[in-house]
């Protein structure tokens, strides 16, 4: 039931504490904390960078332009609505398409007119935002992921987590919603989380609830044969994500589009510890490793070097004959 | 980044705290523990006079905190009369003061005292010599023969003394001495052989302390000054050097003990009586004579003091929930709700508290869930939560005093705009992360506020916290220290388990 804190020092485990004070704290100013806490801004800052992200429908900002919400959403099949400053994926309602009057959401649940004014109405007034504070509800368009993906995800958009520190992307995991996260990427609440080797963009490891996985709960497929296409692109995309905001410790989360290839779906200034869960590796060394770099080397290189020094081998058997646990 | 100026203030921190805290144990006696038990005297001095029907004037050396007894308390009883204490130069006295009084008169001044081992004597000036002490024939002969014999056999000023009262003491006594004791009181006589071998000394006024004696009356004892200044007292009739433990000096300035103005008769007769009190109360009644370190609470009138027991308790649920999120991983609702909580709980006690906010919690989640469907703006919709929240506080409490339970009154001690946002901030849990998620930070915040009430409702923390001011920098540096903690959390060896089973 327990393990020791010198078994996980051993594996290089990171802790909440230390996450908190010897990276974020030392390496994410709080005055750079906006950009990234407000989708708004991150998204503006993407255009300007030249980075890909979904396209923006819409924002609603007051409580007036509630009511003529539907007016905005005319004519686009499917959207997502998020709040600017929401946190850990909460308040993010997704329509995969729109049958008349209904809005339907990826599990099938159909939503009337006055449930997408509520849910925008809640935004506003900051009730997912970090606390409290009013907000402004983002309209974006929903994203065509790639269709090599669909085995691996039941109704939601799998995301690439990468941990960026200092320009350097030196973790990697791909969270794949299932029916009990009700098609939420999140691991906390049910989402298969998969490692990936930083050289190749293969599947090593999968964990759901913390425990080791070989396949898909829900889909049935094998997490063996997963390798991202684009793998090289996406890493540097998060890479260059250093630049545009200058937080030192990252987590990018990205998705695959169909037409568009890797785009940024939102930066965050406290990435998580579960993506040392889904590697089954702890991060210490590797930010250990990057710490002694020089400052200044360009993006590519950055990639480079992460690709030559945190490759691995995977641990899941090709077949899905099951591994001993 | 260096971390010494991090470690040089907590190490700072800590020891202003320890040091603040001992001197605060050493020189007031505040003990560790609040059972301990103190031994207090009640000493009372009556004046007694027959009053000559003008103006009366009535002065009373009072005692001082001194070698081993410190003043707590002190009455005084003494109908028409007006009243002042008057301090010059280190001796305190009352003075009483009437327009015109006839016939027998009684006046009544009574004092606590703590016997404190630790408690010293105020400096003592020494008194300055006479210029000129003259002896009547045949006396000055004697006087320069017993001095020169004293002289003879002694080293110092504090040997002098001694030497010279064996020989008016027992079977030492000498023809000189005889001789000088038909003429001079004993005290007054010493003093002046003394002054003229050039000796500061004076007489002081004692009184012996003995439970439940009556009627007594102050001794004179010899107050000599040795020559680098310090002051050893003498017997004046043994001449025993020293001061017995249950002397209590009334008078040690050299001055009268009592003096009367338009009365005759006059006298001070005392009784004394010993009795166990709880040392903190003996604390509490201390007379605060303020300085900056000895900076207590205790100064500040008895409303604002319940007040500060309150307010100086709440570092120490800050620091319990900052031990719980820190070392253990505990989550909670709201970061410091659980010290809210565990301040009622203090005010309703653990099961009844807990029972109320429970039924008051889980009502409200009910009504509230109601309240989401109304499709409200998040401001109205908390504040119909609070007035939720009072209107089921409102029914509790009439309900509970129908049914005779009295302790259901307690609920009213909830924080209720605090409640308001829990049943909020739970409602939203319950409706994105599900009822699990609820239980677990719910159930980590009642944890936390029952771990922190015990903590707070500790009655040693209390007193600790209380009397000691110095303990607060203590908890400032160990919460610094925790905040500078980077290892794992208790809950994270569980949740990091299976990456190192492999």
């Amino acid at each position: 039931m327990w393990t020791t804190p010198g078994k996980l020092r051993s594996k290089g485990i990171i802790g909440m504490n230390r996450r908190n004070i010897r990276y974020i704290g030392r390496y994410n100013s709080r005055k750079l904390y906006p950009l990234v806490d407000d989708k708004l801004k991150t998204k503006l800052l993407c255009h300007e960078h030249g980075i890909t992200t979904p396209a923006l429908i819409g924002t609603v900002i007051t409580q007036f332009e509630v009511k003529h919400v539907t007016k905005i959403l005319q004519g686009h099949p499917g959207f997502v609505i998020k709040p600017a400053k929401g946190s850990g994926g909460k308040g993010i309602l997704v329509i995969e398409h729109v049958d008349g009057s209904a809005y339907i959401k990826p599990s099938g649940a159909h939503l009337g007119r006055e449930d997408i004014e509520r849910h925008v109405s809640n935004i506003l007034s900051g009730l997912y935002s970090l606390g409290g504070s009013p907000d402004v509800a983002v309209i974006e368009s929903l994203i065509n992921f790639d269709d090599t993906l669909t085995q691996y995800t039941y109704e939601g958009v799998p995301d690439i987590r990468v941990i960026v520190f200092q320009g350097y992307p030196v973790m990697a995991m791909m969270r794949l919603s299932t029916a009990a996260s009700d098609g939420k990427a999140n691991l906390h609440q049910g989402a298969v989380g998969v490692g990936l080797d930083i050289a190749t963009g293969t599947a090593l490891r999968g964990v759901q609830f913390d425990r080791p996985r070989h396949d898909h709960p829900d889909t049935g497929h094998e997490l063996a044969s997963l390798r991202i296409p684009g793998w090289g692109t996406l890493l540097e995309l998060a890479a260059s994500c250093y630049e545009m905001t200058g937080l030192g410790y990252l987590g990018t989360d990205m998705v695959l589009d169909r037409d568009h290839g890797p785009m940024l779906l939102e930066l965050n200034a406290r990435p998580g510890l579960a993506i040392q869960m889904a590697n089954g590796e702890g991060l210490r060394p590797r930010l250990d490793l990057i710490e002694q770099q020089p400052e200044g080397v360009d993006a590519a290189s950055r990639v480079a070097f992460a690709r030559q020094h945190f490759a691995r081998r995977a641990e899941l058997i090709s077949s899905a004959d099951p591994a001993p646990a | 980044m260096s971390r010494l100026p991090f470690y040089f203030l907590v190490g700072f921190l800590l020891i202003a705290g320890i040091a603040l805290s001992v001197h605060r144990h050493v020189a007031f006696e505040v003990p560790w523990t609040p059972g301990e038990q103190r031994q207090v005297w009640e000493v009372e001095a009556q004046v007694n006079f027959t009053a000559l029907g003008d103006p009366v004037m009535v002065n009373l050396a009072l005692p001082s905190t001194q070698q081993g007894y410190r003043v707590l308390t002190e009455n005084t009883a003494s109908s028409g009369y007006g009243l002042a204490f008057l301090e010059d130069q280190g001796s305190r006295q009352a003075q009483w003061s009437i327009r015109d009084a006839a016939g027998p008169q009684q006046l009544y001044y009574s004092v606590q005292l703590l016997v404190a081992p630790q408690a010293v004597d105020r400096e003592a000036e020494p008194p300055p010599l006479p210029r000129e002490i003259a002896w009547e024939r045949p006396f000055d002969t004697a006087a320069s023969q017993v001095i020169e014999r004293a002289q003879q056999r002694s080293a110092d000023a504090v040997t002098f003394a001694r030497e010279l009262i064996r020989d008016f003491t027992g079977d030492r006594q000498g023809e000189n001495a005889r001789l000088l004791l038909t003429q001079f009181e004993r005290t007054p006589l010493l003093v002046r052989l003394l002054n003229e071998a050039d000796v500061r000394a004076r007489e002081v006024s004692g009184l012996a302390l003995d439970d439940g004696r009556r009627r007594q009356s102050l001794q004179s004892w010899l107050q000599v000054f040795s020559d680098d200044g310090s002051a050893v007292l003498f017997n004046p009739v043994t001449g025993e050097q020293g001061k017995p433990d249950n002397l209590l000096l009334w008078e040690d300035r050299g001055g009268a003990v009592l003096e009367v103005q338009g009365g005759t008769n006059s006298r001070v007769s005392f009784s004394m009586i010993q009795h166990n009190q709880p040392a903190s109360t003996a604390v509490r009644n201390q007379l605060a004579e303020d300085t900056l370190i000895n900076f207590s609470i205790h100064s500040l009138p008895l409303e604002e003091q319940a007040l500060f027991q309150t307010i100086l308790l709440i570092p120490i649920g800050a620091l319990v929930v900052v031990f719980l999120r820190v070392l253990v991983g505990l989550k909670t609702s709201g970061t410091f709700m659980p010290v809210l909580i565990a301040l009622a709980l203090i005010q309703t006690t653990l099961l009844t508290g807990l029972i109320g906010f429970l039924l008051v919690v889980t009502v409200g989640l009910i009504i509230r869930s109601y309240l989401s469907h109304l499709n409200l703006l998040l401001v109205a919709r908390v504040s119909a939560v609070i007035i939720t929240v009072i209107a089921i506080i409102s029914v509790f409490s009439v309900m509970s005093y129908r049914f005779g339970l009295n302790a259901g009154l307690t609920i009213t001690f909830f924080p209720m705009i605090i409640l308001a946002w829990t049943i909020e901030r739970m409602s939203i849990l319950w409706e994105e992360e599900g009822p699990k998620e609820v239980l677990i930070q719910g159930g980590g915040s009642l944890l936390t506020a029952v771990l922190a009430y015990l903590a707070m409702n500790n009655p040693w923390v209390r007193h600790i916290t209380f009397n000691f001011l110095g303990v607060q920098l203590i908890l400032m540096a160990l919460i610094l220290l925790l905040g500078n903690y980077t290892g794992y959390r208790l809950l994270e060896l569980k949740r990091f388990k299976p990456v190192t089973e492999d």
